[in-house]
């Protein structure tokens, strides 16, 4: 029986900030990559690239689970690769963990980020062009920062999501404690076994983290609104 | 941007859309079976064959580990007929007031075994074998929730290997679950019942019989909180039966 004590929920609750962090940060620079093309270039198949990135918000997390055991698992296309060639595994670790956040979070920062990069005025790029600004300052200095609300927005969602992965999260990383055991699943695990003390501590715990980031993502967003209105 | 926002909120909805149950109106009689994973395939056709000889009646299975079922039907899930893989589990439920202690049979015999993936080079030839460097991971079910790895702990303890193969350990939901990590080549070794590695003989490869356990036998039993008791028992039954029995032993199980 696992104990009900303090180390049962802390390394849950770290463990699923670390995966939840690390997934966001890399759907971070994913998302705004992608959705900057999306909002900004010209090519065939724009619609169908942007409908294939976000097929992670609308499929099952069984169905992902199953794509990424299909491709990084030890036998997979990738994994097989990373093994023999690197030797990583990313089955049953947390980095495999928070791949399957990643994938499942980059969807929210994508969609919000292309709203915010296409709601940028065009006149105002075109004249940062004019002053003779190149291509990667207009996106530093202009883009990026007029549509940062709607990507902290989809951020913060992102992160959110990613705390509470599970499907696709159980079937590659496992449900193994201290090491890819996040607090979903460590709820899974503790009601399975029938420890409801554990299940009420760690629900609760859970609740809170997502208030917090709610809360300060909600802050964040009316100071950032502020300083614009004020600029 | 602002409009961006409000369209996310039903997007979030959709993330985690709840299954419909199949409401079926039905004017058969639906008996709900809980049975432990690694009977997944045998009370297929078990129930199959029951749902042939009485026509009216529709045998729904619920598969998972035995002490998931235990907890569900703790928390009152409408189940009729309980299988589980272990005694422990079964007098937990007997404990807790949950099974009609009159109804409980022993039905079937099952053995533990050390399986690889069927490609796999490494030899095994003794359970202490486990330890060579060469066996990264092994999978055995959960042992808080799933019989198969409370039996492979047993074994495991009795030789004197439980902690030292910890860091090695990959537990699985289900015994089910460590079978298919086997199969699919994530790990190097695996605890499973004999019926499940037969279920997958082309892909793995039986190395060892774990023997240093108590012997495997599964009980069932009518649940107390069901409406059919009757047609429970009747089920129950047709397990014991020398037809249900055929039907077990063709999947490998022994008579108890």
């Amino acid at each position: 029986m696992d104990m009900p004590g303090t180390i049962s929920f802390l390394q849950p609750l770290w463990l699923t900030l670390k995966v939840a962090g690390t997934a966001t940060f890399f759907a971070f620079l994913a998302g705004i990559a992608l959705s900057f093309l999306l909002a900004k270039g010209r090519f065939r198949g724009k619609e169908w690239l942007d409908a294939f990135l976000t097929l992670p918000l609308v499929l099952p997390p069984t169905v992902l689970g199953y794509y990424l055991i299909v491709l990084v698992g030890r036998n997979g296309w990738i994994g097989r690769w990373l093994h023999d060639v690197l030797g990583i595994t990313l089955m049953f670790t947390w980095q495999g963990a928070a791949l399957a956040a990643a994938v499942v979070s980059l969807p929210l920062i994508l969609k919000s980020a292309r709203a915010a990069f296409e709601c940028v005025d065009e006149n105002l790029e075109q004249a940062a062009r004019t002053l003779g600004l190149s291509e990667t300052a207009v996106f530093l200095r202009v883009s990026f920062p007029l549509a940062w609300r709607g990507i902290l927005a989809g951020t913060m969602l992102a992160f959110a999501r990613a705390m509470g992965e599970f499907g696709a999260t159980l079937m590659i990383a496992g449900n193994l404690p201290g090491k890819t055991q996040t607090l979903s699943l460590a709820v899974y695990a503790a009601v399975q076994a029938g420890n409801d003390s554990l299940a009420a501590v760690l629900v609760i715990i859970t609740s809170l983290v997502c208030m917090i980031v709610l809360v300060s993502s909600g802050r964040i967003l009316k100071t950032s609104y502020l300083k614009e209105i004020n600029r | 941007m602002k409009r961006a926002i409000p369209c996310l909120i039903p997007l979030l909805f959709i993330l985690h859309f709840p299954c419909s149950f199949a409401g079926v109106a039905c004017a058969e009689q639906e008996l709900i079976v809980s049975a432990a994973a690694s009977l997944t395939n045998a009370f297929t056709e078990v129930a199959q064959k029951f749902e042939a000889v009485n026509s009216k009646m529709k045998i729904t299975l619920n598969f998972a580990a035995s002490g998931a079922l235990l907890q569900q039907i703790d928390k009152g899930a409408p189940v009729d007929v309980f299988a589980s893989a272990d005694q422990k589990t079964m007098d937990q439920a007997g404990e807790k007031n949950l099974i009609l202690p009159e109804t409980r049979r022993d039905f079937v015999k099952n053995e533990l075994v050390c399986i690889v993936p069927a490609g796999s080079k490494l030899r095994i030839e003794d359970i202490k074998d486990l330890t060579a460097a060469d066996v990264g991971k092994i999978a055995l079910g959960n042992p808080e929730t799933v019989p198969g790895g409370r039996y492979a702990r047993e074994v495991l303890t009795n030789e004197g290997l439980w902690e030292q193969l910890q860091p090695k350990y990959i537990m699985g939901e289900s015994v089910r679950q460590a079978l298919d990590y086997v199969v699919r080549g994530e790990v190097d070794a695996g605890f499973v019942f004999a019926t499940d590695a037969t279920v997958a003989k082309d892909r793995v490869k039986v190395v060892l019989e774990a023997r240093k356990h108590k012997p495997i036998t599964y009980p069932i039993a009518v649940v107390r909180s069901t409406k059919n008791r009757d047609l429970g028992q009747r089920f129950i039954d047709f397990v014991m039966s020398a037809e249900g029995q055929k039907i077990l032993s063709g999947f490998g199980f022994k008579t108890p």
